[in-house]
């Protein structure tokens, strides 16, 4: 083969995988044009005004909104006893939300020229920027305390190159809106496990719920396990109370916590059910919701949890009861990222 | 330094009357060059948007995801030396082997338009690991045989920066893609496949298919082909030639694998191989150092994700100038100089430097980069020294494999140092043992530098 053919081989390939390549982003830019439509048979949405404040119509629910349309991802209320009416979108767009007491977290990704970065922001009662963080991963959980005075939040972390495999890790931070003090990764925390102090450098922690403005619940991994620790944010303490317990939801009488456990015989990539413990007599109480759960769960009220599910337009919220009876039934359509105000 | 005088005394021993015929640096290196960068740009798109990919696309908790990486070490490291045995038989297949190693990782990349699960993802990764094993050796040997033995450093130099070029490139044009789709992740992976292929089709043109060693060392002088630089047709008389002048192969299908683990008893590749892994084992991973320079310095965690590409960049700078000085003063020393380099970086970790964290986070990682620049393409164009031409797929698969495990051996220790004393003492532990291995490399490399320089055909006759 002469270099001239060698070249005009090469020449036309490159033409063609253009031509795949080019097509291929084409077509998902049509697709992801067609999510700006309102999509058909959906939520009826509408801007408006959001508050985190108590509304005279009563209480809300504020979701990350996913129905299809121009309004993608922004922050919507709806009245709570009315899930699946219409939506008051907030013009506000968020991967992950939580609020109480007039505090909003929003982790929010900021698009560069070159690459997205992602931010942590403070919320106040009109939704208006407070203050932000930088953050240094893809967002996943975020909540606020009762008192709305700390915020937490965890990213993933993936700085591992190619070459030496793909070794995900999560970074938890808790901010005091008081002050604005910051602990941006809770691994430096004084670890005790099973009553001694315990070093690792594989020691993860995510999924933080507040009792308090000191005291909070998360998961801590290492070693292949996990377990749910009490943190002390001011002497900056974890401790581990139990194991096999993820993404932990503290209820609003601090007295259970619903999590994701991991269950034998589970599928390995569907291990999750939704589980509920109570903290004084640490006994499980499996709920009716049978399928994999993959998500930090809500305290609607002190006896009914909320969810998400994948769904049609990336997922559902579900609702079902706190202590094993009942069975799991879709609140509303379309939903991620629940709070409930007040 | 006598490391110095002896890998000085390698040029002028050397005479090549064919000095002007093929440059420094051959067609053939900057052929594979090409094809790593096409396929790191390739590769490094996927690496660089699979979290988002999997967190924010699937839905999906990646933790305890990483407990293959262990197994894929193990594998890996056994996929290595299986390529380069491959590669040295049947006349050499550097180039048929190298070729099924990018593309099966060609391959892999749609793959990823059909699995939406965790352990699917994982099995990809890991057929997609597999070819990369399965290349790295023959690449390797390819470039040494195309490169005349002053010139292997630098040459190993262009190659590893146009490679870190394409591991930089491949997460901004990712994002690209993302950007005009708006989250179009299988966009994504559809352009990656497209540019892996055309990665292997680069390799398939214009990589030739018989390198013909440059002054192979177990080649008597006289006989040593006049091959052209670009592919030569398979039965040429050059090439022929060129097989009968290596005698000291049995039969035509080549050395077997008895003779590849046959090198360890040539007491130069022994003593290489020993003190890539002696130093692997008390090299700290790349993850463990960031990790640590986080915490010991106290930087701020959205700056982490940026640890990498300063460490790359470094490398991408330095490692030509590095190959250049490695020809120069000698590769061994400069492998050597590499560690005492990283042993800076350790120090500087250690020295908990208050108040600017950001500026000596930068300093480590320019040490960090340095470090790979002074030793990785240098310590294959050390190996492409110290192995006969009809081997340098077997001689490369295995010092690259015994640093690889000694570097995994070393990541499970580290872990376990953590737990026990904390990560600042089992960095100041692990670097105290990296000086005593360099010390102890420094005093077996010093009679490696004797054997190797004279010519390997000396080794040769001697076992």
């Amino acid at each position: 083969m002469t270099r001239t053919t060698r070249v005009v081989i090469l020449l036309v390939a490159v033409l063609l995988l253009g031509t795949v390549g080019t097509a291929a982003v084409l077509r998902a830019a049509d697709r992801s044009g067609r999510r700006e439509q309102e999509q058909a048979g959906g939520p009826p949405v509408h801007p408006g005004t959001v508050s985190l404040r108590a509304a005279a119509a009563g209480r809300q629910l504020l979701v990350r909104n996913l129905a299809w349309g121009p309004h993608r991802d922004e922050i919507a209320a709806v009245p709570a006893d009315r899930p699946d009416g219409p939506r008051t979108v907030s013009g506000v767009k968020c991967l992950r939300f939580h609020a109480a007491a007039g505090t909003g977290i929003c982790l929010q990704a900021v698009h560069h020229a070159l690459d997205d970065t992602y931010r942590a922001v403070v919320l106040d009662s009109h939704l208006r920027e407070r203050h932000h963080f930088p953050v240094g991963g893809v967002p996943t959980r975020a909540r606020v305390s009762p008192s709305g005075h700390l915020v937490g939040w965890t990213v993933f972390v993936s700085g591992d190159s190619y070459a030496t495999g793909t070794n995900f890790s999560t970074r938890t931070a808790i901010v005091d809106t008081r002050t604005w003090a910051i602990d941006d990764n809770l691994e430096s925390f004084a670890v005790t496990k099973d009553g001694r102090p315990y070093h690792a450098s594989d020691i993860n922690i995510w999924g933080v719920t507040f009792a308090d403005d000191n005291r909070f619940y998360a998961t801590l991994a290492t070693g292949g396990q996990t377990y749910l620790v009490r943190g002390d944010v001011s002497a900056r303490t974890l401790t581990t109370l139990h194991g096999n317990v993820e993404c932990p939801s503290l209820s609003p009488d601090g007295t259970r916590i619903a999590y994701k456990k991991r269950v034998h015989g589970a599928s390995p990539d569907a291990p999750w059910r939704l589980y509920v413990l109570n903290l004084r007599t640490m006994s499980e109480t499996p709920t009716a919701e049978r399928r994999n759960i993959d998500d930090q769960a809500l305290w609607a009220n002190g006896s009914t949890l909320v969810y998400a599910l994948a769904g049609d337009y990336g997922s559902d919220l579900w609702t079902v009861p706190a202590d094993g009876s009942g069975k799991a039934q879709r609140l509303m359509l379309s939903a991620l990222a629940p709070a409930y105000l007040p | 330094m006598y490391l110095a005088d002896s890998r000085s005394t390698t040029s002028a021993a050397a005479p090549n009357t064919r000095s002007g015929r093929r440059p420094a640096v051959p067609g053939a290196v900057l052929s594979l060059g090409a094809v790593s960068l096409i396929t790191d740009v390739s590769s490094e798109m996927v690496t660089a948007v699979l979290p988002l990919y999997v967190v924010a696309a699937l839905g999906l908790s990646p933790l305890g995801f990483g407990l293959l990486d262990g197994i894929n070490n193990g594998v890996g490291a056994l996929v290595r030396l299986v390529g380069g045995h491959l590669a040295d038989r049947g006349g050499r297949r550097h180039k048929v082997v190298a070729g099924l190693g990018y593309g099966l990782s060609a391959l892999c990349k749609p793959l990823f338009l059909f699995v939406h699960t965790l352990p699917g993802i994982s099995a990809v990764l890991a057929a997609d690991r597999t070819g990369k094993g399965l290349r790295t050796a023959p690449r390797d040997a390819m470039i040494s045989l195309a490169t005349r033995p002053e010139h292997r450093g630098r040459a190993f130099g262009v190659h590893r920066a146009m490679d870190t070029t394409g591991a930089m490139l491949g997460p901004l044009t990712a994002f690209a893609v993302l950007r005009a789709t708006v989250d179009g992740y299988d966009a994504v992976f559809a352009v990656s496949g497209c540019i892996a292929a055309l990665g292997v089709l680069v390799l398939v043109l214009f990589v030739p298919r018989r390198i013909t060693a440059e002054t192979a060392p177990t080649a008597t002088p006289g006989a040593t082909p006049a091959a052209p630089p670009e592919p030569a047709p398979a039965a040429t008389p050059a090439t022929t030639s060129a097989t009968a002048a290596r005698g000291a192969t049995p039969a035509p299908s080549g050395p077997t694998l008895r003779d590849a683990l046959a090198l360890l008893r040539r007491p130069g590749l022994r003593r290489l191989t020993l003190c890539a892994a002696l130093l692997g084992l008390t090299t700290v991973s790349d993850a463990f150092l960031y990790l640590l320079l986080q915490r010991e310095l106290r930087l701020p965690a959205h700056l982490f994700p940026l640890l990498p590409l300063g460490t790359a960049a470094a490398f991408l700078l330095l490692a030509v100038p590095m190959g250049a000085l490695a020809d120069r003063m000698g590769r061994l020393r400069l492998f050597l100089a590499g560690h005492g380099v990283l042993l800076l970086g350790y120090g500087l970790v250690l020295a908990r430097v208050h108040g600017a964290p950001v500026a000596v986070s930068v300093a480590v990682l320019v040490l960090h980069g340095a470090f790979y620049a002074a030793t990785d393409g240098v310590l294959a164009a050390a190996t492409s020294e110290a192995v006969p031409a009809a081997h340098q797929g077997a001689g490369q698969a295995l010092v690259g494999t015994g640093q690889a495990l000694a570097r995994f051996a070393c990541s499970l220790a580290f872990g376990a140092g953590w737990s026990l004393w904390g990560g600042r003492r089992a960095l100041a532990v692990t670097a105290v043992a990296l000086t005593v291995s360099a010390l102890v490399a420094w005093a077996v490399l010093r009679r490696n530098a004797g054997a190797t320089h004279t010519g390997a055909a000396h080794a040769e006759a001697s076992t």
